[in-house]
């Protein structure tokens, strides 16, 4: 995917590295969350940091989620950097007043005398039942707050660069990842590197449709614009969003300047999206641009069910996407090419896992 | 290095609670010109506790506080400037203006923070000691909070992970028995505060808020204990708030308490309780209080002028300084 030195990494031993590098490169860095220091580690993204950092860096955490987030805002405001983790999003949910009306407001109210160097994490699951309380996106919620950073990146690449970029950065940045991200490899570099926190990130070029996408939907996305390209010969431009907030708005708009048509593709329920509110940034300055009307791209507006037989149409897959982009170009579905089209983007794994060798844990 | 403390001078102690007095008065008198456009929580009535427990602990010891943080900040050495201009919201508050009376800061003392949300900053001081512990300071951290506090979750989840990792941290409870109109036996069950941290596995002590000597012997002990390791310490003190929840007057008119109630609570005066104990140990204290009044009345009126003269600060200055 980049035309980089590195090694073949999945996301989580990028999480893993990005946190050991940095821990090694600013001693202030602490890291904190339930089951940081167990065995399985975070699902391995914090494997062997409490051996090598030792107990005065490296904590467990009590199951006070609110209060812990509050003990790291003052930690910070006294001189440390703390990285917190959250095993599912939905528990920091707990947090929220800490993480409303204090990190993202104490810089601003206290007149920038003050800041809060704090990330994070939090991931979404998915799949194998997680049901309504363990597989919420909440990355809209979150962006809503001003003072927030909130970022979603999709590649281990961008794991590692933007987990960096986020503990060095001077006020509180969430990092949301997609439990079916983890185990997804790429190329990522030995050394200590940053990627920017705002910047969306092209992963294919075309001229017909902008599909503009969020987190694990980034990765669907690619599988469409393939399939779309050697069955259809359709190029879709696809854009890794990477950033909730700031959003990148200048990258969508250059690259609706080329297509004329936008799709969003989101890993949250339709409703208060972030996908809604790129379109609305959208169309509030390129409405003449706009050769269709734009689309998003997301999960019904009910909580996620857990039995895998209600569960099957939840989430958009590489198909709702190339049926989207077959749309708004108005192609023909009655067609041999379409056939086709549908044959290659076939999946007839069990759609509650993301891929054969997955065994979890979820 | 923090210093061990000097025996505090009765007159020092006396002299702050005056003063804390005194500015909240003159708060209070012009608060109807309707300049000081923010809410306001005076602490009139409660001005030994934050003068006898910052008496405790030196500069360099960090201080989170509430809503209600006037007295504090001013015990802690924060700018009489700074919070004046901060109520008249002008360029040169404390928080230039964004704050207003809720939001109190001033760094140079130690002074961290004080917001509203109850509990809110209660966890922030259990962080503060916890970076301290872990860069191997001295240095203690303390927080106020009031009865009603005590009900909040956080407070409890602060509470274990002080005592868990043995934080060098002071939990100061100001017990004046009112959630805003809501009397403590409507919200808790009939025991003591301070007996159930204790139970988090705490030191905890309770005592006389109204009588300065005995906050201030209190915190020492207390701060003594911390600052060598034996841990987070918790304090509760009793007293009594005699003006509304929010805002300048006194509220007979509300009839949620009697006016008997209000006027047996005045006459345990901090202030005036200490004055009579030491009044008799210094030859010529009649002249002592006059120059001290009048010492004052010139830092309030020039903390006042200083807030109308300042900058008014515009729309645009409202942007910005969202992200550090």
């Amino acid at each position: 995917m980049h035309n980089i030195e590195g090694r073949d990494l999945c996301f989580a031993e990028a999480i893993r590295e990005a946190l050991d590098q940095a821990m090694q490169h600013d001693s202030r860095i602490i890291l904190i969350g339930e089951g940081v220091p167990d065995p399985k580690a975070i699902f391995n993204t914090t494997e062997g940091l409490r051996e090598k950092y030792g107990i005065t860096r490296v904590f467990d955490m009590p199951l006070a989620e609110n209060g812990l987030t509050g003990i790291c805002v003052g930690a910070a405001l006294a001189g440390m950097r703390p990285v917190m983790v959250h095993q599912r999003v939905d528990f920091a949910l707990l947090a929220m007043d800490q993480l409303v009306n204090n990190a993202a407001k104490w810089h601003y109210m206290f007149d920038g005398k003050a800041s809060v160097p704090f990330v994070v994490r939090m991931i979404v699951g998915r799949g194998w039942g997680q049901g309504p309380q363990h597989s919420q996106s909440l990355q809209a919620m979150f962006a809503q707050v001003s003072g927030l950073k909130v970022i979603m990146p999709m590649s281990a690449h961008d794991a590692k660069g933007m987990l960096i970029s986020a503990i060095e950065d001077e006020g509180p940045v969430l990092m949301i990842e997609h439990r079916w991200l983890h185990h997804v490899k790429d190329l990522v570099p030995e050394n200590y590197y940053r990627v920017p926190l705002d910047q969306a990130k092209v992963l294919h070029e075309g001229n017909a449709v902008t599909v503009a996408a969020f987190s694990y939907m980034a990765l669907e996305s690619l599988a469409a614009a393939k399939a779309l390209k050697s069955v259809m010969g359709v190029d879709i431009e696809v854009l890794d969003m990477r950033s909730i907030r700031p959003l990148d708005i200048a990258a969508v708009i250059k690259s609706l300047r080329k297509t004329g048509r936008l799709i969003v593709a989101d890993t949250a329920s339709r409703t208060g999206s972030i996908a809604g509110e790129l379109i609305a940034q959208v169309v509030e300055t390129e409405f003449h641009t706009l050769k269709a009307p734009p689309v998003r791209i997301a999960s019904p507006d009910y909580p996620t069910p857990t039995s895998h037989f209600m569960a099957e149409r939840y989430y958009p897959t590489p198909q709702t996407i190339a049926d989207a982009v077959v749309k708004i170009i108005g192609l023909e579905t009655d067609s041999e090419n379409y056939h086709q089209l549908l044959c290659a983007l076939q999946d007839n794994r069990p759609h509650d896992i993301p891929n054969r060798d997955f065994a979890g844990p979820f | 290095m923090i210093s061990d403390l000097q025996p505090v001078d009765d007159l020092a102690l006396f002299y702050t609670m005056l003063r804390i007095r005194r500015i909240e008065e003159a708060l209070a008198q012009r608060y109807a010109e309707q300049e000081m456009r923010c809410p306001m929580h005076l602490c009139i009535g409660q001005e030994a506790i934050a003068a006898g427990v910052s008496a405790a602990i030196a500069t360099e010891d960090l201080m989170f506080s509430n809503h209600r943080a006037h007295g504090h900040y001013l015990a802690k050495g924060g700018s009489l400037q700074g919070m004046v201009s901060e109520l008249y919201g002008r360029k040169t508050g404390c928080c230039g203006g964004r704050g207003g009376s809720m939001h109190l800061i001033d760094l140079t003392v130690g002074f961290m923070g004080a917001t509203p949300i109850v509990g809110g900053t209660v966890p922030l001081a259990v962080g503060a000691a916890w970076a301290s512990s872990l860069k191997k300071s001295r240095q203690v951290t303390l927080v106020f909070f009031g009865d009603g506090c005590f009900e909040e979750g956080v407070v409890h989840e602060s509470l274990n992970f002080a005592a868990l990792h043995k934080l060098p941290v002071i939990f100061v409870c100001e017990n004046n028995d009112f959630s805003v109109y809501t009397r403590r036996n409507e919200r808790q069950p009939d025991r003591p505060i301070f007996e159930l941290a204790k139970a988090h596995g705490m030191d905890a002590f309770a005592g006389n808020g109204n009588d300065v000597e005995e906050v201030l012997n209190i915190t020492k002990l207390a701060v003594d204990k911390a600052r060598n390791g034996a841990g987070p310490q918790f304090l509760e003190f009793r007293t009594y708030r005699w003006r509304e929840h929010c805002g300048p007057n006194f509220d007979d008119n509300l009839n949620y308490r009697t006016s008997q109630e209000i006027e047996s609570g005045m006459k345990d005066c901090p202030v005036e309780a200490y004055k009579s104990k030491i009044e008799k140990v210094h030859s010529s204290f009649k002249h002592i209080i006059s120059l001290y009044e009048q010492e004052i009345q010139d830092e309030i009126a020039s903390a006042f002028a200083f807030a109308f003269s300042s900058e008014k600060p515009t729309v645009s200055d409202a942007e910005g300084k969202v992200y550090a």
